[in-house]
């Protein structure tokens, strides 16, 4: 496959997750302009749905941050890996890192030669940042005139696109094993702890679990 | 300002910062094989703590609700290999049923 063909299919393809992204972000609340903005600013979807999610589930806005800031750490590690592919500088790395995200670093790192996986990044960097925003604004504006979001179930749609964004993440024991973990604990804090705490202290599971290999 | 202003602004200047030090620190920093191990777990224990806050919890009690049968839901379509946007369409579809008819 061409690296334009790569790049186009998975930022139209991600860029409709957008949508849910939208969606979520009236169902908690956020009027459709912060909602906008976080796909505008924040871009990253993790992220993102993290922060209307620990809002949404009445969490303080340090959880929001704490929570969404940790999910954009493999972010930094993906800028770290890419740098000597990409090498860029001044005002190219700033837009260079605003769009180092999942998406634009897998496409990139599969392509076989250099030239290939310069275009990569970019083309799929700029084409998922293009599709999400637009997406984006179509879900917050659909969710907002929809009126009540229990009523058409965005409430459940948030939970279920976290669901499905952890997945393809639960490959080997250790991961399915943090997973049940971060679940019980998060639960078990639940009554105990501000709306938001329970969520953020699971990232200690992450440290734990992978201290040792 | 409300909480919704400083959560967009906070953690959008803070995910900013994470992608352009990623972006600008030479590469053995954080080359570390721990780092990594520990880099690749942080999102699948948060994402579970959300899918299960978000499906169980209202503020601090522990409910069953429509929201717990739609993240049902799209268990059942993710074991049978359903894209993303059927499960996130089918557990939202799922909940508003029960949601109308309760």
């Amino acid at each position: 496959m061409s690296v334009k063909r790569d790049s186009f299919s998975v930022s139209f393809t991600v860029g409709l997750y957008g949508s849910a992204f939208g969606a979520a972000g009236i169902a908690s609340h956020f009027s459709v302009l912060q909602t906008c903005l976080l796909s505008l600013l924040l871009f990253s979807g993790a992220s993102q749905f993290a922060v209307v999610g620990v809002i949404g589930a009445g969490g303080s806005a340090l959880s929001a941050i704490a929570t969404s800031t940790l999910l954009g750490t493999r972010n930094a590690l993906y800028g770290l890996r890419l740098a000597p592919i990409l090498k860029m500088r001044g005002l190219k790395r700033l837009a260079g890192a605003q769009i180092t995200i999942d998406e634009s670093t897998g496409v990139c790192l599969s392509q076989n030669d250099e030239v290939d996986q310069i275009k990569g990044f970019w083309y799929t960097g700029i084409g998922v940042y293009i599709f999400w925003n637009l997406f984006t604004l179509l879900g917050a504006l659909g969710a907002k005139a929809m009126g009540n979001p229990s009523a058409w179930g965005l409430d459940a749609a948030v939970p279920a696109a976290f669901l499905g964004m952890l997945w393809p993440r639960l490959v080997d024991r250790k991961a399915r094993a943090i997973a049940i973990c971060a679940t019980l604990l998060s639960l078990a804090l639940t009554p105990f702890a501000p709306a938001g705490v329970p969520i953020i202290t699971c990232a200690l599971l992450a440290i734990l679990f992978g201290w040792r290999a | 300002m409300s909480i919704f202003w400083i959560s967009v602004i906070g953690s959008s200047a803070l995910a900013f910062c994470l992608k352009l030090f990623g972006a600008s620190v030479p590469e053995n920093w954080l080359n570390h094989p721990r780092v990594q191990r520990i880099n690749n777990l942080i999102p699948i224990a948060l994402l579970s703590a959300l899918v299960a806050v978000n499906s169980l919890a209202d503020k601090t009690k522990l409910v069953i609700d429509n929201r717990t049968a739609g993240v049902a839901a799209a268990i059942a379509l993710l074991i049978a290999k359903a894209p993303f946007p059927v499960v996130v369409v089918g557990a939202a579809v799922t909940s508003a049923v029960l949601y109308r008819v309760f």
